[in-house]
Formats: C-alpha cells, sequence, structure tokens
C-alpha cells in the first residue's frame, strides 16, 4: 500500500513513473521553476517544464564526433536520450548577467550592484557528469572569491539527478570518474527501472518535497534492478581518456607538432566551450544610455578560442588557432588542476558531437599522450 | 527547506567598484600620465592598502575596465597614483579626464613584490619602458627601510630619452641610496648616458650573486633576457621575480583571460618568483 508520510534521507523509494508529475507540481508550488530537458529545434534541449508529457518520451540521441542525429526508441522511457547541447551552466552563470550598474551625480558617478534576484530553480534530469561540471563551477565561483551572482543561483537550486542508463557514443564520464552513476550534491537522485522510477533521496528538500507523492520503499529486487542498469551502462562506453599524470605529460609536450597538426583542422569556432558544462569564461560589456547618465557592465559568456580574448595593448598573446586549442586542452586537463585541485573534464562529450568537424577530444587526448610514449 | 547545495555565503561585491577622484594629473612622457586617485567615499580611503607590485581596476562608466598597477609609495595608501599609457579605448578614455573627474576603482588585487622575502639582500631592479611603473612603490619602500637591504640598483631603460619615466626622481632615489643606471636604445644629442638594450647594463655592474635578489617587469622579450643575463651570473631561480601581464577582465578569477599555465595572473601572479612559471616562461603563443 502506498505511504503518504516524507521518506527519510538516504532511504530509496519506487514511485510510479507518472508521479512524477506531482513532483513537478509540489515544486512549481513552491515558485520554483523546474527545469529540464525538452525536444526543441531537432535536439534535446532543457526548459522549463510544466507537465512530464513535455519530457523527450521515448526519444533519444544518436552522437558521434560533429553529428547529433535525434531518433524515437520505441520505449516509454523518460530519460533515454542523452546530453543535448545546453548544459544547466546557463542557469547558473548566465550567458548575460548585469554586474553594475553607473549613474551619474552631482558629484560624480555612484555604483551599485545590478539587482539580480533569481527565482527558484529545479533541475529535473542531471545527469552525474553535470553535477559533476555544477561542483566544478562551485570551485570557480564560490572558493576564492564568491561571485554573487552565481551563489544566488546556486543556494536556490534544487536538483533531480537521473542515473545514466543510456551514454552516447560520445560520452566518457567512466574514464574522468564523473559517472554514469550520481554519487552526491543532490536533492533527490532517480534511476529510471523499465517501469518504475528508484528514487534516493538526498536531503531535507528532497524529502519534503515528496510531500503527498504516492511512494514504496524499494524492495531488494528494485535496488537489483537498479544496479544491473547501471552495470549496463557501465559497459556500453565507447569512449576513455586515461587521466593518469595527465597534466604532466601535456605540459611536458607543449611544443609538439600536433598542435599545429590539431590547429589545422580546428575552426576556432568556440562550439565546444558553448556546450562545455565547465567552460566560464566571460567577459563585460559596457553601455550608458543616450544621455549618458546610466552605465550597466554586462558580464557575458567569452571563448578562449575568440581572437581577442588574449589581447593586450602589444598584441595577442595566442594569435595562432595552435595556440588557441592548446590552451583549452591543456586547461582542461592540466593547468585546471592547479588551479582548482581536479581536472576540468567531466566526460559529457559534447565538445566532440558538437564539433563542427568532428575533433574527438578523447582521440587528441590518446595521441599527445602518445608522444610520451615515443 | 534546506537544500542539498552547500549553502555559500554572500560577503562583499568582488566585481563593485568605489569612486575616485582625480586629484592630479602629470605628464610623464609622450602619452604616457601618472593620475592620482583618491576614494571619495572616507570609509573606502580609511581601510584601502596595498603592497608594491599590487593593480588596481580602474572602471570608466559605458567604456570599460583596466587593471593598473600602483605606481605610488605603499606608506601613503590614501592617494594612490597610476602612471598610464594611452593603449586602448578604455586608456584612452582615462587620458580625456580633467582633475576632479570621478572613476570607478577597485582593488588592491594580486601578488607583490617580495620584500620582506628580500631583507637583507642586494636588489637589482630591472626595468623597461612602463615596466617601471610597479617598481616605483618597491624603490619608494626601500629608500624608507634603507638599512634593511644591501645595495640596491636599478637598470632602467627606455626607447628613448623621451620615454624615460620619473626622470624628475632620479636624484632624489640616488641620494636615497638607490645606484640608478639609465639607459636608452635610440638617444639624440640631448642624451649623455648609456644607449643599449636593457640586459647590456648587466655590463657594467657587479653582483655578488648568492645575495642579490632580481626584480624585473617590462616587455616578456626584455624579462628573458633580463633572466638570462641573471641565471648567467649564477643568481638562483628561487631569487628572481618578474612581473607578467595578461588580458584581464575581472580580477578575482571568475573571466578566465589571464591565466597563466596553472595559474591565474590576477591572483598568483602579476609578481611571480622565476621558478614557479618557468615551465612557461617565454614559450611562444602560451
Amino acid at each position: 500500500m502506498a505511504t503518504y508520510a516524507a521518506p527519510r534521507i538516504a532511504a530509496s523509494i519506487v514511485l510510479a513513473k507518472t508521479a512524477l508529475q506531482q513532483v513537478i507540481d509540489n515544486l512549481r508550488a513552491q515558485q520554483f521553476k523546474v527545469l529540464g530537458p525538452v525536444r526543441a529545434d531537432s535536439a534535446i534541449v532543457l526548459d522549463e517544464i510544466e507537465h512530464i508529457s513535455q519530457l523527450p518520451i521515448g526519444w533519444t540521441a544518436q552522437q558521434r564526433p560533429g553529428g547529433y542525429r535525434l531518433v524515437q526508441t520505441g520505449g516509454g522511457e523518460y530519460f533515454g536520450s542523452a546530453l543535448g547541447p545546453h548544459s544547466w551552466k546557463q542557469f547558473l552563470h548566465p550567458p548575460r548577467v548585469d554586474v553594475l550598474v553607473s549613474r551619474k551625480t552631482e558629484n560624480g558617478w555612484s555604483f551599485e550592484p545590478a539587482a539580480d534576484e533569481p527565482q527558484l530553480q529545479a533541475f529535473l534530469g542531471v545527469r552525474a557528469c553535470d553535477l559533476q561540471a555544477i561542483q566544478l563551477l562551485d570551485r570557480v565561483f564560490l572558493d576564492s572569491y564568491t561571485d554573487p551572482h552565481y551563489a544566488k543561483r546556486r543556494q536556490r537550486l534544487f536538483i533531480i539527478a537521473v542515473n545514466c542508463n543510456s551514454p552516447a557514443a560520445t560520452c566518457f564520464c567512466q574514464s574522468m570518474h564523473a559517472g554514469p552513476k550520481a554519487e552526491t550534491d543532490y536533492d533527490l537522485a532517480i534511476t529510471e527501472l523499465p517501469d518504475t522510477f528508484l528514487v534516493h533521496i538526498g536531503s531535507e528538500a528532497g524529502s519534503e518535497i515528496l510531500h503527498g507523492v504516492p511512494w514504496q520503499p524499494a524492495t531488494a529486487f528494485d535496488l537489483g534492478r537498479a544496479t544491473q542498469m547501471m552495470q549496463r551502462a557501465q559497459s556500453q562506453f565507447q569512449k576513455a581518456v586515461q587521466t593518469d599524470n595527465l597534466p604532466h605529460i601535456l605540459f611536458e609536450h607543449l611544443e609538439d607538432s600536433r598542435w599545429d597538426e590539431i590547429g589545422m583542422r580546428c575552426l576556432s569556432c568556440g562550439n565546444c566551450t558553448m556546450v562545455c558544462p565547465t567552460c566560464f569564461c566571460n567577459t563585460m560589456e559596457d553601455h550608458i544610455t543616450l544621455d549618458g547618465q546610466t552605465g550597466t557592465r554586462t558580464r557575458i559568456w567569452d571563448s578562449c578560442f575568440v581572437m581577442d580574448f588574449s589581447h593586450m595593448h602589444a598584441g595577442n598573446s595566442r594569435p595562432t588557432t595552435r595556440s588557441r586549442y592548446r590552451q583549452w586542452l591543456t586547461h582542461k586537463f592540466a593547468s585546471w588542476k592547479d588551479q582548482f585541485g581536479s581536472l576540468g573534464c567531466v566526460g559529457c562529450g559534447r565538445c566532440t558531437t558538437w564539433c563542427p568537424v568532428g575533433i574527438d577530444i578523447t582521440d587528441e587526448v590518446r595521441a599527445l599522450r602518445g608522444l610520451e610514449a615515443k | 527547506m534546506s537544500l542539498a547545495t552547500n549553502a555559500p555565503s554572500l560577503p562583499f561585491e568582488p566585481l563593485l567598484p568605489r569612486p575616485a577622484v582625480v586629484q592630479s594629473i602629470r605628464t610623464e612622457a609622450y602619452g604616457i600620465s601618472t593620475f592620482s586617485l583618491a576614494f571619495t567615499e572616507p570609509e573606502m580611503a580609511a581601510a584601502y592598502r596595498f603592497k608594491p607590485g599590487q593593480f588596481n581596476m580602474l572602471h570608466i562608466p559605458g567604456c570599460g575596465e583596466v587593471a593598473i598597477s600602483i605606481a605610488s609609495d605603499p606608506a601613503k595608501p590614501d592617494v594612490l597614483e597610476h602612471t598610464i599609457r594611452y593603449a586602448g579605448s578604455v586608456t584612452r578614455a582615462i587620458g580625456r579626464l580633467k582633475v576632479g573627474d570621478v572613476i570607478g576603482l577597485r582593488g588592491p588585487y594580486g601578488s607583490s613584490w617580495p620584500l620582506e622575502q628580500c631583507t637583507g639582500k642586494d636588489l637589482l631592479i630591472v626595468t623597461g619602458g612602463i615596466g617601471m611603473a610597479p617598481l616605483r612603490p618597491v624603490i619608494l619602500s626601500v629608500m624608507q627601510h634603507r638599512e634593511q637591504y644591501g645595495r640596491v640598483l636599478l637598470l632602467y631603460g627606455g626607447r628613448t630619452p623621451q620615454d624615460l619615466l620619473y626622470t624628475e626622481e632620479f636624484e632624489r632615489w640616488q641620494q636615497g641610496g638607490i645606484e640608478v643606471h639609465v639607459s636608452v636604445d635610440r638617444a639624440d644629442e640631448s642624451w649623455k648616458g648609456q644607449v643599449g638594450v636593457i640586459p647590456m647594463n648587466f655590463y657594467r655592474i657587479r653582483l655578488e650573486a648568492k645575495k642579490t635578489a632580481v626584480l624585473t617587469c617590462g616587455p616578456e622579450i626584455m624579462m628573458r633576457f633580463v633572466i638570462y643575463e641573471a641565471m648567467a651570473r649564477r643568481i638562483p631561480k628561487e631569487l628572481i621575480f618578474v612581473s607578467m601581464e595578461r588580458n584581464m577582465k575581472c580580477a578575482v578569477g571568475f573571466c578566465g583571460h589571464c591565466q597563466y599555465g596553472g595559474t591565474f595572473t590576477c591572483k598568483q601572479g602579476p609578481i611571480y618568483n622565476f621558478k614557479a612559471i618557468e615551465p612557461f616562461f617565454g614559450k611562444e603563443e602560451f
């Protein structure tokens, strides 16, 4: 029989799939904007969800380097599609956010932080890799100095993780120790079983949001099936990055001709940095009203592939595509470790899927590692 | 209700400048002036302290923000001097300011010259062009605590005699116990001093390698040769300090622009111990 009391933290429970609607309703009733995967523009993107029918039920995406195609699975999986071009960073580190307002006064200028009161957000369907990406962004924006814009969004966040049953052909989270199972820092974590959701309660908020939702304790059979699904997912990975000693190897080979060769293929378009869930680089844009009385600074996403990115008075410190690609790859797999204590890649594979010329980052790392063997 | 996320606290606004008034403008050379700025808010003026080598972010509303090292005496933090060459859109806008104008200022940011670590040592300061600006606070500090250091030498070079900064102060620096060696790349008939690129000045001085610390700031190509000359004289890498420059947008490690290997020039830099950045220093297009 269904029980209606709130489940304990760390408990595993079973929900009917349609009960997810009640979870969404409860979140919306508490003023959360629920964001999750929807099908739009021939891709699975992240957008507001009011009803579970908006989820890409029965759809998945076939992915390859430089390729992405939606296909129907013939099944009824709610979370059968792996990652699309969107990552959650757009909701925590918005592509545009006003940071400063300057007002002309009698005595010159006054400066104040731009108004920024983001609404409560609930992320539905966060994969383990993207969960780890959020933890990496926390290091960037919260650790030494605290970015108020990121911090406010992070404080007002509810996370429903989904353990990944269906890694794409470009995925390699397993080798980056970032998945496919969500381990920590979620409010609820879903494992999609054929007919039900197995839900792990990760926090008090996760427990409370299930108020009034019919659930049953998970049985050993449910847990066993979930373990099987995870094992099956773990066996499906086609790509991997060997991470041991990688920062050292890359820094030792900064002048190798492999970089010239990648520079010939790379278009320097910056797609990889836009779809990357951990790429955080940004720049500032300044506006002023026509009367010259009010100035606004806006922080916008930037990319290390943009020519101006490293511009100084004496010129550009990375004028070639070769040097910009090297900056990007060594940042993810080498310098990030010095900066923030871990590698900056979570193995989501987006950069590979969305590269217009199909540069596969795992191939490049393998080739650069191969130099070590020479 | 409490979310699973680690709730971060919300401290001060790291991207928020405070108003500062231009107190005076001194022309140093063609296209280079020193702007003395003072916070208009008394509590900011009272709280602000900086160390030699640190920098501020100067903001012109509607135009942009630029990282400028502080060129004045750290013992007088109430007036902050910034020596600025008009090179880009923001520095040109600063160049149009008049005394009494207000701009935005936030800082100080970044690492500083290791003056505590250098006590008891000889100091060799090698600068080129506007690279003199971030080392002027060192000279002004050292003169106040002259007894804490051995010999203090300044090798300073400019392209032409007209490009040299702070020329009217050289005599005072000499009197303050600084051995000032000035050279220019190209001389004219007015110039009575040395001619040649800065590293050439190494041949005019004698150093005690074991007790000399090198502090250098200038174009990267100049610093490369300074390091070469210093190492040729067996000055240990641990005692060579360089000031690096990279594009900067935020100065607090958020924007990613100033990455230099595993560091952010705004946080671990701009002053680096050479040994720490040796693997990257001089790497082409790095």
